[in-house]
């Protein structure tokens, strides 16, 4: 009897260590608006989000992008249309993660910032400074650990915000702008810890200006413009054919009016 | 007017050699204040970071009405504390009329307003811009306090130092629940009220020097606070 009870603490043990099948992909957002003082920002948006994909979210400045990114966080909800997460009407805990445009950071140091995510993303605390560390590590902050997070560079804590983020090892990884006025060098650090994080088989959407990087890192495109989703397709069709005036000429670096 | 001079004299005479009579006080005072600010501060900062943190119908009264007790007159903390703690009062039998206890309880109440007040307002700021972030961490609001009453921690420093200073400055309330007993309950302010109507001026006069010694050492630490702040990037 004892060794059967042990057999299967130990076959759960396993199961919890590997990754639990998807729960918030895809995310589908259908018919979406959203209001702010009777001033529509976001206006019949449909999008989805599937597994295993990186999706650019590209358009100009006030397209609505952040608030999208706002929407399929479930930080706000859509006051029309419908936003479904796999099964579920509200995203699972900790299953989707967000990087805002610009990052809030606490007022600790660096290691500190990583120990409170992991803490609140329920991580056991005997495993929590080594996993924060080792988060560290892989954002090239190992040596800056303990200094206040809040004194360091712009790019540093674009990659702190962002190992922050992967610390709850999201199905879903949201990221606004990750690499605005940041160096070319500093931009390829963020890079890579996207692509890292998208070959573990996270799904990205990526909020961006930098048409370069929509061509390194993104499978798929989605172009916004006044709250609306103008094109969804991969990121070669939307390059080599793009279907609206409007996208066209966004390519081509032309003023949108 | 002539005795001015040498009242000054004395006092100096009594703080360099510490005279014990003034020594005793000087220690009853701080033990009786930074008593009152620490459980002052246990009860109010938590307090104001969960008004803070929290939405409630009449919460705008409950915020108006602590800002209110701020400047509670310690004359009547001191009268309510005493109607409590007096031998017919509901802590009566508590017997802590005329104790330094009764002081403690008397300054509690006359700092645990203000420090309430002033973390709520610091820790009101702090949350709007944690906000989003404790939404997508999904922290509890447990959690939530935690965290901002540790990220505010060099503020809340300097609103404990200010309770301390209201505190430790006050005359009226220790005054009706200790009643100013020589080595009982005679704390500064006390006895500088004391001596002086006795016209002895070179204590109350050391006594005044200590308290303005205090309150410098206060506005010091209230220096470091920030500065420490500032260094780590936390204010
Ligand atoms: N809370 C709000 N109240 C009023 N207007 C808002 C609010 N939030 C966003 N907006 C407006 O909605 C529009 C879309 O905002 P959003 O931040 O999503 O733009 P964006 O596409 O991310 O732009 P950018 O590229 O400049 O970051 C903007 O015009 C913005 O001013
Ligand atoms: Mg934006």
């Amino acid at each position: 009897m004892n060794f059967m009870a042990l057999d299967q603490s130990a076959v759960i043990g396993q199961a919890d260590k590997m990754k639990p099948a998807p729960r918030a992909l895809p995310v589908r957002l259908s018919g979406v608006a959203y209001d702010v003082g009777g001033l529509r920002l976001i206006d019949g948006l449909g999008l989805t989000v599937a597994p295993r994909r990186r999706l650019a979210l590209i358009g100009p400045n006030g397209a609505g992008k952040s608030l999208t990114l706002r929407l399929v966080q479930g930080l706000i909800r859509p006051t029309a249309g419908e936003i479904c997460w796999g099964e579920h009407a509200a995203p699972p805990a900790h299953s989707v993660a967000l990087v805002f445009q610009r990052p809030t950071l606490l007022r600790r140091s660096v290691l500190a910032n990583i120990r409170h995510a992991l803490a609140a993303y329920g991580a056991p605390r005997a495993g929590r400074e080594d996993a924060a560390m080792e988060l560290l590590e892989m954002a090239g902050l190992a040596d800056l650990a303990d200094r206040p997070a809040r004194r360091l560079s712009g790019g540093e804590q674009q990659r702190l915000a962002l190992v922050r983020a992967l610390a709850a090892e999201p199905e879903l990884l949201l990221l606004d702008e990750p690499t605005a006025s940041l160096d070319p060098q500093a931009t390829q650090a963020i890079e890579m810890l996207i692509e890292a994080a998208a070959a573990r088989g996270t799904s990205v959407v990526l909020v961006t200006h930098d048409l370069g990087q929509v061509r390194r890192l993104a499978d798929d495109v989605a172009f916004l413009h006044r709250g609306r989703v103008l094109e969804h397709g991969t990121a070669d069709e939307f390059f080599d054919e793009p279907q609206t005036q409007e996208a066209a000429d966004f390519v081509a670096g032309r003023l949108l009016l | 007017m002539a005795e001015s001079p040498s009242a000054l004299s004395e006092a100096f005479q009594l703080l360099i050699s510490a005279d014990p009579a003034l020594t005793e006080i000087v220690l009853l005072s701080l033990q009786v204040s930074l008593t009152a600010t620490l459980i002052a501060f246990a009860l109010g900062a938590p307090l104001g970071a969960l008004i803070a943190v929290s939405r409630f119908p009449g919460r705008g009264a409950v915020i108006a009405v602590l800002n209110a007790l701020m400047g509670l007159p310690p004359v009547v903390v001191g009268l309510t504390v005493y109607i409590l703690v007096s031998n017919a009062g509901a802590l009566g039998p508590l017997r802590l009329i005329y104790t330094p206890t009764a002081m403690v309880i008397a300054q509690v109440l006359l700092v645990a307003p203000l420090i309430a007040a002033l973390s709520r307002l610091t820790i009101e700021d702090m949350h709007e811009e944690y906000d989003e972030l404790f939404r997508t961490l999904r922290l509890t609001r447990f959690a939530a306090i935690g965290t901002l009453l540790w990220d505010a921690r060099f503020s809340l420093a300097t609103v404990a130092l200010a309770g301390f200073g209201r505190a430790i400055a006050e005359v009226g309330a220790v005054l009706i629940v200790g009643g100013n007993i020589a080595h009982v309950t005679r704390v500064m302010t006390t006895a500088i009220a004391l001596e002086t109507s006795k016209g002895e001026l070179s204590m109350a006069l050391g006594l005044g020097i200590i308290l303005i010694a205090i309150s410098v050492a206060v506005n010091a630490a209230v220096g470091v606070a920030r500065a420490s702040g500032r260094r780590m990037a936390a204010i």
